[in-house]
């Protein structure tokens, strides 16, 4: 935690301006009491004073309290703004810290953590530390000052008195102490319930035409309400041990107010004595009250922010190497490549290939084979076991990676659109000319569907690209690839959804306009890469046929076999 | 921890017209009607405890009477005292208690219930209602909007319960003490409602803001993580913090405007609290000093202890009246599905299909998803038992719409859909169901073992049933190779099964089904060579001795299909076989010759 409390040192003035005009806040209100006593007391009650020696004083002390009053709302008003300030811009500033970090994650680092544990820490996550921060000042602080304020002039005013409150203390801590630490885990228990009955609808909706066509809506209904009762009978049970709280941190109190009177009759000649030590009784319940609630707050925002802080830990230096450098004749090659994701079983083995500037490589196979595993190393988002890849004869482990990535276009598998212009989708910050644009948007064959949009390149995407269709969205990813002339273009799969015509429209395109791009195609039709200058067959991350198509034909058994499978299928048996 | 997501909460789908409190408070009654003896001994607890409470500081106010400064204290009198006022606190304390665990009886009874009966509404809304809506809007209604309906109910009505009791006890207390002291209050009590009027209109839409700029700085948190691969693929790390840093800012402006704003009524109403007791000192004071009410120092104490009891409560209920509002929102989304139009009912005197041969006739149909756009404007076929029909487009086309008409998903505007004859009208819906059998493209699983998803809720499948589906499917090896075979859970992220297979698992439940029709969708996309020869294999058995509708991919499928459906814009533009679509040369030979030429 201390790192994460440490992003509120740049507004340490802010902080302590805050605490102290909390500080000046509750001390006046502490003396509100204190001058009800004097006014009942030492005027009122006085013999030595004249009715109008008395009148003036009760008036005088009156406004006393009034001053009182008002320093106490100016200073927690101004406590507050202060407060939420510097809590603000702490949560802001982490919050950056922590978005930046996760751009430069590498892929290892993100596979390591996962992704939705990645998206929560910087959402629900930074929000609880914000939360605890926020509270932990603007309660966290009043609460120990009344019940230590409250204590100090209880000491001042009547010694054993004092005492009966202060033993009050302790046994109202404990007490909510064990009920809160016994009711959490309770709590927790019913998030988990909570998220098995959100799946449970998440799976009932999406799968509806099922259920209908199966009639067995009424066996999901059945399961339903199984969650729910398991649910409700949690939920219970934790707030029944949450509902003990408040009432015996009110029986404490009252009881130990019984024994000050007892007390107070035994020991104090003063019956304002007594009555304003009813006052600090009623002050130190609620401050008690308030900080059982902020104990809550950070224990759940101590765990987001060790969440947080293990992002913030990770290393994301570019780890730049000098290495023997490799054929310049070829754009690029793999030199007995291994790589395993998870160290254990190898996911590439004994990778070798070599491409000239403006040949095409098609990578094909199944499922799990490889393929796109390829890409990535080639990219250096992850780094080989052993071997070299070289670009351009370098290298990629001696290139930095944004000098690397410069020379790449690409469309993963999946790959996504933001929620913004369809221009800025294409352009991807990269600041391209108009020309450019405009060409991708042609050579992608997007020109059409583009024009029929409202407003045109400016039209705007929902989130996930929901308004276009899926042909659509990837006309507009591949224009996204093209746009910056690559010297290498990489298409993962990514002509699945484009029509039969609109996919060799974009293949002529590409033979023609990009005759100097190298490119790299992956695909699991044979279609799609017949005529690439090379084609590698992987199986099991291992290449068990390369060379052109023809020479495949001859050469590779399992080739030959997808291809009379996959041509069969569609010329009929 | 389990995370929660924040403020994902969209509710347009369910915001009819203006909030109608008055439907939502009677619905709500409905409710709580059982637990009306309930909801009455909590009050009861409610009046008791906080008469007890009360009457505490009016004991102390005597007992500290008996304090005499000059050695008269009568001990006994404080002793009665004491023991009493123990009684009452302890007899209070328990009161509260009951009251609160009560509360949350009731209100776990009614979140209970209202899940149930809006997921048993869900269960009779037809297929429409799915395909116009987000789950997660679903969800948030299911969780969301009763959680937040149920906590109101367990929290607030009982502040309010006992908010009311406090002040008027409290009230009542010190009018018997000193009534002219309760002047204060006629100025303290309207003036701390006037401040939290003022501070809670204008604090609303400052959360409202709050809570939509917090949603779109994590719409795009999960936007850009997501995609994080190309960010760094095209080096834009920069522009993309950029970005951030903009959304960033403005959630956090938001953030601080309203709870500035929100953390103002704390430190007013405290003021007029604290208003209130330097005035009651004051006028005490002298009161004591004129004689005029004879106010003694043990009174005025009990008075000022009733003034705070009485001065709490009112700033709690003003505290409460914002929370209530969106509760009767989240109830008001939550009773408007309640009231959405269930699929029609089965006529009463529906037949069961049975013994269904499989012949299928449709004459003159017409559809449209909306009433003012027909996709499908007279489309006839006849359909002789075991025959396969083809349906074939390019996506979008509206092959789905004819599945959505022979599974009676949506009803047809016109014409009629006949099966061995009989108008499925009058036939139950459930029936003309169960004579279909499904394999669509998004296999549907659930979290369970692979027993149970094939099994799915019949209990008259055996094991060896199970095993022999799951071998004609092809699937049989897999399964056996997990690490619990058949008892093996599948869920999100346990074992590593991938689409073909999933497709394959979906299958062997449609085998074990055994209808005399099937619906196919054959679009095996993202599923490696092998695996689709596989699922080729295995759709193949299912298909045989079948009347088959098949969403096509295949030309081997179209070309030995008995008939052909051409579909574009929605509409069945063609239909014939093979051979005449072909002679024909229109919108088929098109479509085919452009597959055809990639295939060379």
């Amino acid at each position: 935690m201390t790192k994460t409390l440490r992003y509120l040192k740049p507004y340490g003035g802010t902080v302590a301006a805050g605490l102290i005009l909390k500080f000046i806040g509750s001390v006046a209100e502490l003396f509100l009491p204190l001058l009800l006593k004097t006014v009942i007391d030492d005027v009122a009650d006085n013999p030595a004073l004249t009715h109008d020696q008395k009148l003036k004083y009760t008036f005088a002390l009156g406004g006393a309290m009034l001053l009182c009053a008002l320093l106490a709302l100016l200073g927690n008003v101004f406590a507050n703004r202060l407060t939420v300030k510097s809590s603000g811009n702490m949560t802001h500033d982490l919050r950056y810290d922590l978005f930046k970090k996760t751009c430069y994650l590498s892929s290892e680092q993100v596979d390591g953590v996962g992704l939705p544990s990645l998206i929560s820490r910087l959402t629900s996550d930074s929000y609880y530390v914000n939360q605890m921060v926020a509270r932990t000042l603007r309660l966290g602080v009043r609460a120990p000052i009344l019940i230590a304020g409250g204590l100090i002039l209880a000491f001042t005013q009547d010694v054993i008195l004092a005492c009966v409150l202060l033993a009050c203390i302790p046994l109202v801590g404990v007490t909510v102490f064990i009920i809160t630490k016994k009711s959490i885990p309770l709590f927790f228990s019913v998030q988990r319930k909570q998220d098995d009955m959100v799946r449970r609808t998440q799976e009932s909706v999406t799968g509806v035409r099922v259920i209908k066509a199966l009639s067995k809506s009424e066996y999901e209904a059945e399961k339903f309400d199984g969650v729910v009762k398991e649910l409700a009978a949690t939920e219970f049970k934790a707030n029944r041990i949450m509902s003990l709280s408040n009432p015996a941190a009110t029986l404490i109190l009252n009881l130990g107010l019984v024994v000050l009177i007892a007390v107070g009759a035994l020991c104090s000649d003063s019956a304002g004595t007594v009555l304003e030590f009813l006052q600090f009784f009623v002050m130190i319940l609620n401050a008690m009250i308030a900080l059982t609630k902020i104990f809550v707050v950070i224990s759940r925002g101590s765990a987001s922010a060790a969440r947080i802080e293990k992002i913030l830990g990770m290393d994301v230096s570019e780890k730049t190497e000098v290495c023997p450098e490799g054929d310049k004749n070829f754009k690029v090659q793999f030199k007995g490549v291994n790589f395993s994701y998870n160290g254990a079983e190898d996911d590439l083995k004994d990778i070798g290939f070599a491409l000239r500037a403006g040949q095409t490589l098609g990578i094909l196979g199944g499922t799990g084979s490889g393929k796109s595993t390829v890409i990535s190393l080639l990219m250096r988002f992850y780094d080989a076991d052993s071997g070299q890849i070289f670009v351009d004869g370098k290298d990629v482990k001696s290139y930095p990676l944004g000098e690397l990535r410069k020379k790449f276009g690409v469309v993963f598998q999946n790959d996504f659109l933001m929620a913004a212009s369809v221009r800025e989708n294409i352009d991807f910050g990269r600041g391209l000319t108009d020309e450019d644009i405009e060409r991708a948007v042609d050579d992608a064959q997007a020109r059409e569907f583009i024009d029929g949009l409202e407003g045109g390149l400016g039209f705007d995407l929902a989130q996930k690209a929901n308004n276009l269709s899926g042909g659509q969205k990837q006309r507009i990813l591949i224009a996204r690839a093209l746009a910056g002339n690559p010297e290498i273009l990489i298409l993962d799969d990514s002509s699945s959804a484009l029509d039969y015509a609109t996919d060799a429209a974009f293949r002529k395109a590409l033979s023609k306009n990009y005759s100097s791009s190298t490119k790299v195609i992956v695909a699991q039709r044979i279609s799609s890469v017949k005529h690439a200058d090379l084609i590698i067959v992987l199986d099991d991350g291992k290449i068990i046929g390369a060379g052109t198509h023809e020479e495949l034909l001859k050469s590779c058994g399992e080739y030959s076999l997808i291809y009379s499978t996959q041509m069969g299928a569609e010329r009929g048996r | 921890m389990a995370v929660r997501r924040l403020n994902i909460h969209d509710n347009r789908s369910f915001e009819g017209r203006k909030v109608d409190k008055k439907f939502v408070l009677k619905r709500l009654f409905g409710y709580l009607k059982p637990y009306v003896p309930v909801l009455i001994a909590v009050f009861l607890a409610n009046v008791a405890g906080t008469v007890s409470n009360l009457v505490g500081p009016w004991l102390c106010g005597l007992a500290i009477d008996e304090i005499k400064p000059d050695g008269s204290t009568n001990f006994a009198q404080i002793g009665i005292f004491a023991a009493i006022l123990v009684a009452l606190y302890v007899v209070s304390a328990l009161l509260e208690y009951l009251s609160a665990v009560g509360m949350a009886y009731v209100s776990r009874g009614i979140v209970k219930k209202m899940r149930s009966d809006v997921f048993g509404k869900l269960s009779t809304l037809p297929v429409g209602f799915f395909d116009e809506r987000q789950a997660g809007d679903i969800i948030s209604v299911l969780s969301y909007d009763i959680d937040t309906v149920g906590e109101s109910l367990a929290n607030d009505v009982i502040i309010v319960l006992k908010s009311a009791v406090m002040i008027v006890g409290s009230l009542v207390m010190m009018l018997t003490i000193a009534p002219l002291l309760v002047l204060v209050f006629v100025v303290t009590v309207p003036l701390s409602a006037v401040i939290t009027r003022f501070i809670v209109k204008r604090v609303q839409p400052l959360f409202r803001r709050r809570s939509a700029k917090l949603g779109e700085l994590n719409g795009y948190v999960e936007e850009i993580t997501s995609g994080q691969r190309t960010t760094r693929a095209y080096n834009c790390q920069e522009k993309v913090i950029a970005d951030f840093e903009v959304k960033n800012s403005e959630a956090i402006d938001a953030y601080a405007r309203a709870e500035y704003y929100g953390t103002l009524s704390g430190p007013f109403v405290n003021l007029v609290n604290n208003l209130s007791l330097t005035l009651v000192s004051v006028f005490g004071a002298l009161l004591y000093m004129g004689a005029v009410g004879g106010l003694t120092p043990g009174q005025i104490s009990s008075f000022v202890l009733y003034s705070r009891k009485f001065s709490g409560p009112i700033n709690e209920i003003a505290n409460i009246m914002g929370e209530f509002q969106s509760a009767i929102a989240a109830a008001e989304r939550v009773f408007r599905l309640l009231e959405e139009k269930p699929e029609p009912a089965d006529p009463e005197n529906a037949r069961a299909l049975v013994n269904v041969r499989g012949e299928v006739e449709i004459e003159h149909l017409k559809f449209g998803y909306k009433k003012d756009k027909t996709v499908i404007r007279d489309f006839s076929l006849s359909v002789k038992s075991g025959e396969v029909v083809a349906i074939v487009g390019h996506t979008g086309a509206g092959k789905t719409t004819i599945i959505n008409l022979l599974m009676r998903f949506y009803d047809p505007d016109g014409g009629t859909i006949k099966i061995d004859g009989q108008d499925v009208r009058e036939l139950t819906r459930s029936s003309v169901r169960r004579a279909f059998t499904m394999v669509l493209q998004d296999t549907w699983l659930f979290a369970g073992t692979v027993y149970e998803n094939i099994a799915y809720g019949n209990k008259d499948v055996t094991r060896s049933d199970v095993e022999r589906v799951c071998k004609a499917a092809r699937i049989h090896s897999f399964i056996t190779k997990l690490p619990q075979g058949y008892d093996t859970v599948l869920n999100d992220n346990a074992v590593n099964i991938s689409k073909g297979q999933k497709q394959l698992l979906t299958i062997a439940r449609a085998m074990l089904l055994d209808s005399p029709m099937l619906i196919l969708d054959e679009a095996t996309s993202n599923v490696d060579t092998r695996t689709e020869q596989i699922i080729r294999q295995a759709m193949g058995e299912l298909m045989k001795g079948r009347t088959c509708f098949v969403i096509a991919h295949r030309l081997s499928t179209v070309k030995n299909a008995d008939k052909i459906l051409v579909m574009r814009g929605g509409d069945v533009v063609e239909q014939g076989t093979h051979d005449s679509l072909m002679a024909k040369n229109g919108y088929y030979a098109e479509l085919y010759y452009s597959q055809f030429e990639t295939v060379k």
